[in-house]
């Protein structure tokens, strides 16, 4: 429209007629009838049925197994060591057993579980420095005041990695066999590595940067943390790569847990191994659980294999929706 | 402000001075020269400069000042403690979160005011520059305006404005008077004319004026723009002469002066102090209703807020009790914290959990009102249906923060006079000793001679009459304060004009008196002008009368009459009076009363205005009485006004009665399509006028107020001179009610006209008798009561007669009843503000009494008719907008918040916030801040032709019906159901070992840990997505712009999480959401919950909405479905309007 800017006399102060300012822009105007929003609600309800049964099927064959070792087999020995805070130097192993009454198929995953411990604290969640963990050096030597009260020893050096969170870390370490029907037992391999998100491994926690020195020199005039046992660099002695702050346990660690009953992945059953090339075989199985020194005080650890039930949650919501 | 420092500065000179007398008036040396010795002592009072400020702030106060006013209001403060909380305590919360959209809400509105305030300051310097010319030492001096002080003497030339308060001294005219125009004052662009003292308008140079001796006393500067009272004191030999000063000799800042060609004047009042700067007092603030339960809920939400945090508080330290979990081994305290005592530590508790939840009252609201209410504004300005083509005006609008408030108006409070009529004079006919005269040929401006022009309807009179009818038209000719306006020529005026009968037009500031000398122009008589005091008229034979005017009794609406003193050329004195005929008629001592009065009636009963001329013959001895009244009521200093009146009671009686005038004044285009509408709309219409009863039912039956089978009722003085007021407020109070007993309640909102309707008329005297307190005792409050009851139960009520202070008494008295109904006054002249400014919503009309009711109104219309769509279309917009806000705004922030409470529960209540930082400062401020704001802007639940042809719709939201309690209780138990079902739907989703082990499930990644991060955000995710479909649910209006902002707003979430969550930012000493979003996307499960949550979110809403539309659908929901049905109809009937666009689009090029 070749609108004539200088509208000429008592017209000048005439509004623009334009759609919008005049409010008269098309437009749509749906309503909410039975009409319109049933046949939006059974599609819905088709795509959630669909969903649930694909589901469904998908996880049938998934299993679960879950071992409360806490006080099982051997370990209620361990248990009340641990009870007693002067035997807390003392290293404890157990082994507790258990059966498999069908094979688990297919990859199987291992994971340690806690309850009742509250990583969701918020002084504990924040006790941390990220800045120490993605390698910056001036965070090495100074850490973030987050980290108080597990910021310096008493000799004032530098925790490394600092904080409550690292600080606390699960250290029980387990060791699985399969017994089979002869006798025979079989150490069940887990793959340790691999089990983190990628980017945490590889841009999210970085060790500081090392010219030419080892690891140990870097982390030179830092201490561990006051529970751990072994320094930082040197957490993983099978293999020299996964020490420091990218270990493959601390990075899961530090990823902390929503709600005070968690789990986390402790490994993947390595199915290169000619035995288990299927899976877990069904069977007796036992396990050597080396009970470390932070799993005390009400603290209750179990431990869980395998893969699970059917996602029931899932398919009930579907159902309760296709209902409608 | 400006205004508070200067009454402090006087209190301040008062206080150093010492002197008692000087608290009501101010002594002023004309050219700051000393009085004689003798006469009294010379005390120079300090007085401001004549810097005007209407700025707030300056450069170096900006600051703290700005602030200390943001920071007055109490949401701010409210945050402002939340962030100093933040700051001081270890808190779960960093201080940004807060800080940030509270430093981003008070930036914003800083910069504005400081924008605002620099343009002030530009314009004041503009001002405070501009040179002036001063008298110094006989010479004329250039000055800047600032510099100005009281006592100087300064030169104003023609068209220049005054740059303060002056007084009159000379004028380059030779009758000592000038003309000026106030239009930037008042808005009336009417010349008026002022006066020189007497004794000072010969000096005309600059030496003689230097030698003028003379002091001024006047009292402290008021705002009254009308009054002013002041005495000079002229030493001339030493001799000082006392003359009385009025607002006549006068001249205000602001005004311009006109056809003069300089004057000498000297300054009395000085900047800040000046009748214009003490007018720009910002109006008190009005708050709508909305505005009101908006601050209701807030109420409720705080204490939900301090509740919870308690709750938390308490919760925490009985789990703490337990052995171990106050402080694990895993998590100890540091030392500082351990020392700390108990008592201290929870209340840090309670503040951390406060600053926890405190996001459940949003700073945004504030802000998204705001802009909601500023930018909405621009629609009733846009609107091209309220645009006036004839007056060229568009709707204004003056405060934005009623808009909702004209979607709840329940009683209309009009004038009539330029309201409901057009205030387009017309000369009817006259009356003169019961002959009618009526001008038959409408002549622009030309004079028909003799009787050719005129059409007797009687007989012709007797020589006897022959004589009043001359006396009749010779009154009227020179009893106004008309003036004549040349055609642009100023010699016009200097050297007078006999030809008088082409170029000449009058102006006035009331239209009835340009009327009545234009309808004496068609009968004969034509007053050509006013000069050297004597007003000449051109008779019917062509001959010049001249009179000379001795006196003006002008008009005020508590005589309602105004007098002249002339002088004819033979000698003899009359005075001419011409008023409302309930003024005159008691002061008649004879005449033919009866005829004129029968006359009067008839007329008014027309619908006419009815003025009624009277005269009285003055003996010197009389005049010379009069005289001495007026110039002792003139000089008087204190209660000059009371004592004007009572001279002019003295010199108004005994008149003998002329005749009467008839003036139809015509009713506005669409004025009874307008009523109509408002009544079906549910709304009360009161007309107030100062008319009289007659005339004023008259319009009101022309209007449609009454229909012809409304029952009058009346309250006026009449019926009381023969009952007492007691009984006729019961007798109608019976009536009434009788009415309504035997009816059912459902019939009062029926609008069949079958059932009876009651109209209420009451005048001015019965009013106040009604509103009298303490009369009788108790019974007074009783009457107010029962008042109150028969105008509840009547449509329409006319009150005639009325004060401007009635008017207001009226609003305030409906306004304060029991139900508390919104009102809404408008009016189109100055004797409407105080009705405008009473009302809750005041509205001015473009009229042409001026301007002052526009500048004092809320909002101002160029004529009546727009008030239907202001109102029904406007008002209900607004209403249904922002009431959706508001409920919005609380919903989505108790579904953001619960959630957060909830986790607590779960995190050994340590106050952990279950969202990232970033995802808190931003949900409020621009996730889900956009779609709102649209939407309060452009929803439209039903078309705007809809809502106009169809008034009763407005019913649908009367008594802030979408703001009640149990609508606010649903939305929020909707908010804390969405918040659950997110929370605990997410919580066993990603508790239940299916979730996070599953392996195999979707993807290969899904076996890794998901942290607390991934939970909130999960959580948040399927938050943003469900208020927002929410709000997309509760759309009616899907512009583009809706699609664009409702999808647009969501996938800047989607894109803001992802760059989030991407990048290690280097600033930062945490990475906790590295990743997490992208992490959260790559598992099936997530994708599942989500869709999931979403769906079982919406779902109790959308079920709700389907049925209550299925089973009880309100009226919009009616419409709604009608208008389906009609959409080919209404498709066919745009295309019509789309060719005639084309064609307008064609005619335009």
């Amino acid at each position: 429209m070749g609108r004539v800017k200088a509208k000429p006399g008592p017209l000048a102060r005439r509004p623009d007629n334009s759609a919008f300012k005049q409010q008269r822009l098309p437009a749509w105007s749906p309503m909410l009838t039975a009409n319109t929003v049933l046949p939006f609600f059974y599609f819905m309800a088709l795509i959630c049925m669909l969903l649930g049964v694909w589901l469904l099927l998908t996880v049938q064959s998934t299993r679960e197994m879950k071992l409360d070792y806490t006080e099982a087999g051997t370990c209620d020995r361990c248990f009340e060591m641990r009870k007693n805070v002067s035997n807390a130097g003392e290293g404890c192993s157990c082994k507790a057993v258990f059966s498999l009454e069908k094979p688990f198929k297919g990859d199987v995953f291992f994971y340690y579980g806690l309850k009742n411990f509250h990583q969701n604290l918020r002084r504990y969640m924040d006790s941390r420095d990220d800045g120490q963990m993605v390698g910056r050096k001036t965070n090495l030597k100074n850490p973030s005041s987050y980290c108080s009260p597990f910021i310096r020893d008493q000799n004032g050096l530098p925790i490394a990695p600092c904080g409550a969170v690292a600080n606390s870390i699960f250290n029980d370490t387990f060791t699985l066999f399969h017994h089979d029907s002869s006798g025979k037992s079989f150490k069940v391999p887990l793959l340790r590595r691999g089990i983190t998100w990628y980017t945490d491994k590889n841009v999210k926690f970085r060790n500081p940067k090392v010219d030419n020195l080892t690891l140990a020199q870097v982390f030179q005039g830092t201490v561990k943390p006051l529970y751990w046992q072994r320094p930082v660099y040197e957490l993983d002695q099978a293999d020299p790569t996964n020490n420091g702050f990218i270990n493959d346990d601390l990075i899961v660690w530090m990823r902390e847990a929503a709600f005070p009953n968690f789990k986390k992945l402790y490994g993947v059953l390595y199915r290169a191994d000619e035995h288990f090339t299927q899976g877990l075989p069904a069977g007796s199985y036992s396990i050597e659980i080396n009970y470390s020194i932070l799993s005390r005080g009400g603290t209750v650890v179990w431990l869980k294999l395998g893969v699970t039930r059917v996602p029931l949650c899932a398919f009930v919501s579907c159902v309760f929706l296709g209902v409608f | 402000m400006g205004m508070d420092l200067s009454t402090l500065r006087t209190l301040i000179i008062r206080y150093c001075v010492g002197e008692e007398n000087w608290v009501d008036s101010r002594t002023i040396y004309i050219g700051h020269k000393e009085p004689p010795p003798s006469t009294e002592a010379f005390i120079q009072q300090r007085f401001p400069d004549n810097r005007i400020v209407s700025s707030k702030y300056t450069f170096w106060n900006f600051v703290p000042k700005n602030m200390f006013e943001q920071f007055r209001r109490v949401a701010n403060f409210y945050f402002l403690i939340i962030f100093l909380v933040q700051l001081i305590i270890d808190t779960p919360t960093s201080p940004i979160t807060s800080g940030l959209p509270l430093f981003f809400v008070i930036t914003v509105t800083a910069i504005k005011q400081g924008y605002e305030d620099w343009l002030r300051h530009k314009s004041d310097n503009a001002v405070n520059q501009c040179p002036v010319h001063v008298v110094q030492h006989g010479k004329v001096v250039r000055k800047q305006s600032r510099k100005l002080r009281v006592g100087d003497v300064v030169f104003v030339k023609e068209d220049e404005s005054f740059p303060c308060d002056l007084i009159l001294l000379s004028s380059s005219r030779e009758d000592g008077t000038c003309f000026v125009t106030t239009a930037s004052l008042d808005g009336e662009s009417s010349h008026k004319t002022l006066y020189a003292v007497q004794d000072t308008k010969a000096y005309r140079t600059e030496q003689e004026v230097d030698a003028i001796h003379a002091t001024i006393e006047c009292e402290q500067p008021q705002p009254d723009l009308y009054k002013f009272v002041g005495r000079i004191n002229v030493y001339m030999d030493n001799e000082p002469v006392a003359r009385p000063l009025g607002s006549e000799n006068l001249l205000l800042r602001g005004a311009t002066l006109k056809n003069t060609e300089h004057i000498y004047a000297v300054v009395i009042y000085t900047g800040m102090e000046t009748k214009m700067a003490l007018n720009y007092q910002s109006k008190s603030q009005k708050r709508s209703a909305v505005e009101k339960s908006m601050n209701a809920y807030l109420v409720v939400y705080l204490c939900i807020l301090i509740s919870k945090a308690l709750i938390n508080t308490l919760l925490k330290y009985v789990w703490q009790a337990e052995a171990n979990r106050d402080e694990p081994w895993y998590n100890q305290r540091t030392e500082s914290e351990k020392q700390r005592h108990i008592v201290i530590r929870a209340f840090t508790d309670f503040l951390a959990f406060m600053v926890l939840f405190n996001y459940i009252i949003p700073v945004s609201m504030y802000v998204t009102v705001e802009m909601q209410k500023f930018l909405g504004s621009y629609f009733i300005m846009w609107d091209d249906e309220m645009f006036d083509e004839e007056l060229g005006e568009r709707a204004v609008v003056n405060t934005s923060d009623l808009n909702e408030e004209l979607g709840q108006v329940e009683y209309v409070f009009t004038d009539k006079t330029g309201t409901l009529t057009e205030n387009n004079m017309e000369f009817i006919e006259c009356c003169v000793d019961g002959h009618v005269y009526v001008p038959h040929a409408i002549c622009n401006g030309q004079v028909m001679p003799g009787a050719a022009s005129m059409d007797m309807i009687d007989t012709s009179p007797g020589p006897g009459a022959r004589e009043h009818e001359e006396l009749f038209f010779r009154a009227l000719c020179l009893c106004h304060t008309v003036q004549v306006k040349e055609e642009e020529t100023v010699d016009g005026i200097k050297h007078g004009l006999h030809q008088g009968k082409s170029t000449s037009f009058y102006i006035s500031s009331s239209p009835d008196e340009v009327a009545l000398v234009e309808g004496m122009k068609r009968l004969g008589f034509t007053y050509l002008r006013l000069k050297d005091s004597h007003m000449e008229i051109l008779n019917r034979e062509d001959e010049i009368e001249r009179f000379e005017l001795l006196e003006v009794l002008t008009f005020d609406s508590v005589r309602r009459r105004m007098s002249v003193i002339v002088r004819a050329s033979t000698g003899e004195l009359y005075l001419f009076c011409k008023g409302a005929d309930s003024a005159i008629f008691p002061r008649v001592i004879s005449g033919k009363v009866d005829e004129v009065k029968a006359r009067v009636e008839r007329n008014a009963v027309e619908g006419l205005r009815t003025l009624c001329v009277a005269y009285r013959p003055l003996s010197p001895e009389q005049y010379e009485e009069v005289c001495h009244l007026l110039s002792g009521a003139k000089l008087a200093l204190q209660d000059r006004d009371k004592r004007l009146a009572e001279a002019y009671y003295l010199i108004e009686k005994d008149l003998i009665l002329l005749g009467a005038t008839a003036v139809e004044d015509r009713l506005q285009e669409k004025a009874a399509d307008t009523i109509e509408s408002l009544h079906k709309a549910g709304m009360k219409v009161w007309v107030l006028t100062g008319d009289k009863m007659e005339t004023a039912a008259a319009t009101c039956y022309a209007s449609k107020l009454f229909h012809r089978n409304t029952q009058i009722l009346e309250l006026t003085t009449k019926r009381t001179e023969e009952q007492s007021l007691h009984d006729v407020l019961f007798d109608l109070s019976r009536t009434v009610l009788r009415q309504h007993g035997g009816m059912t309640r459902d019939t009062f909102s029926g609008l069949s006209g079958d059932c009876t309707d009651y109209g209420l008329i009451i005048d001015g005297a019965t009013l106040s008798a009604v509103m009298r307190p303490g009369q009788e005792d108790s019974s007074s409050g009783n009457y107010k009561e029962i008042f109150l009851e028969i105008c509840r139960n009547c449509s329409a009520v006319l009150c005639c007669r009325m004060a401007p202070l009635q008017k207001a008494q009226i609003v305030k008295l409906i306004k304060d009843s029991k139900e508390h109904p919104i009102t809404l006054a408008i009016g189109d002249g100055a004797n409407d503000v105080s009705m405008i400014l009473e009302a809750h919503v005041g509205i001015g009309i473009m009229g042409k009494e001026g301007r002052q009711a526009v500048r004092n109104s809320d909002y101002a219309i160029p004529k009546f008719k727009h008030l239907k769509k202001i109102l029904l279309v406007h008002g209900h917009y607004y209403y249904i907008r922002i009431s959706e806000l508001v409920q919005y705004f609380f919903y989505k922030n108790v579904c953001f918040i619960f959630p957060q409470f909830l986790y607590q529960f779960f995190c050994g209540f340590s106050q952990q916030p279950l969202y990232d930082t970033a995802y808190l400062t931003l949900y409020n401020i621009s996730f889900t801040s956009l779609p709102i704001l649209l939407y309060s802007l452009i929803e439209q639940h039903i078309n705007m032709d809809i809502l106009k042809k169809d008034p009763s719709l407005y019913r649908d939201i009367a008594k802030n019906s979408l703001l009640r309690w149990p609508i606010f209780i649903y939305w929020t138990i909707l908010g804390v159901y969405d918040a659950i079902v997110m929370f605990f739907g997410a919580y066993f989703l990603f508790d239940n070992t299916t979730f996070t082990s599953n392996g195999q499930l979707m993807t290969t990644n899904t076996q890794m840990m998901f942290g607390n991060w991934t939970f909130g955000t999960l959580v948040f995710t399927v938050l943003v997505f469900t208020v927002t479909f929410k709000l997309a649910l509760d759309t009616h209006y899907w512009t583009w712009i809706n699609h664009f902002v409702i999808w647009g707003s969501l996938i800047f979430f989607v894109v803001f999480s992802l760059l989030w969550g991407g990048i290690i930012w280097p600033f930062l000493n945490y990475q906790r959401m590295y990743y997490v979003f992208m992490q959260m996307l790559s598992s099936g499960p997530a994708w599942l919950s989500i869709i999931l949550l979403i769906t079982a979110s919406l779902l109790p809403d959308v079920v709700k909405k389907v049925i209550c539309r299925a089973l009880w659908p309100t009226t919009t929901e009616r419409i709604q479905s009608v208008r389906d049905m009609r959409v080919f109809e209404r498709a066919l009937a745009y295309q019509s309007s789309d060719s005639l666009l084309d064609g307008e689009a064609v005619t335009e090029a």
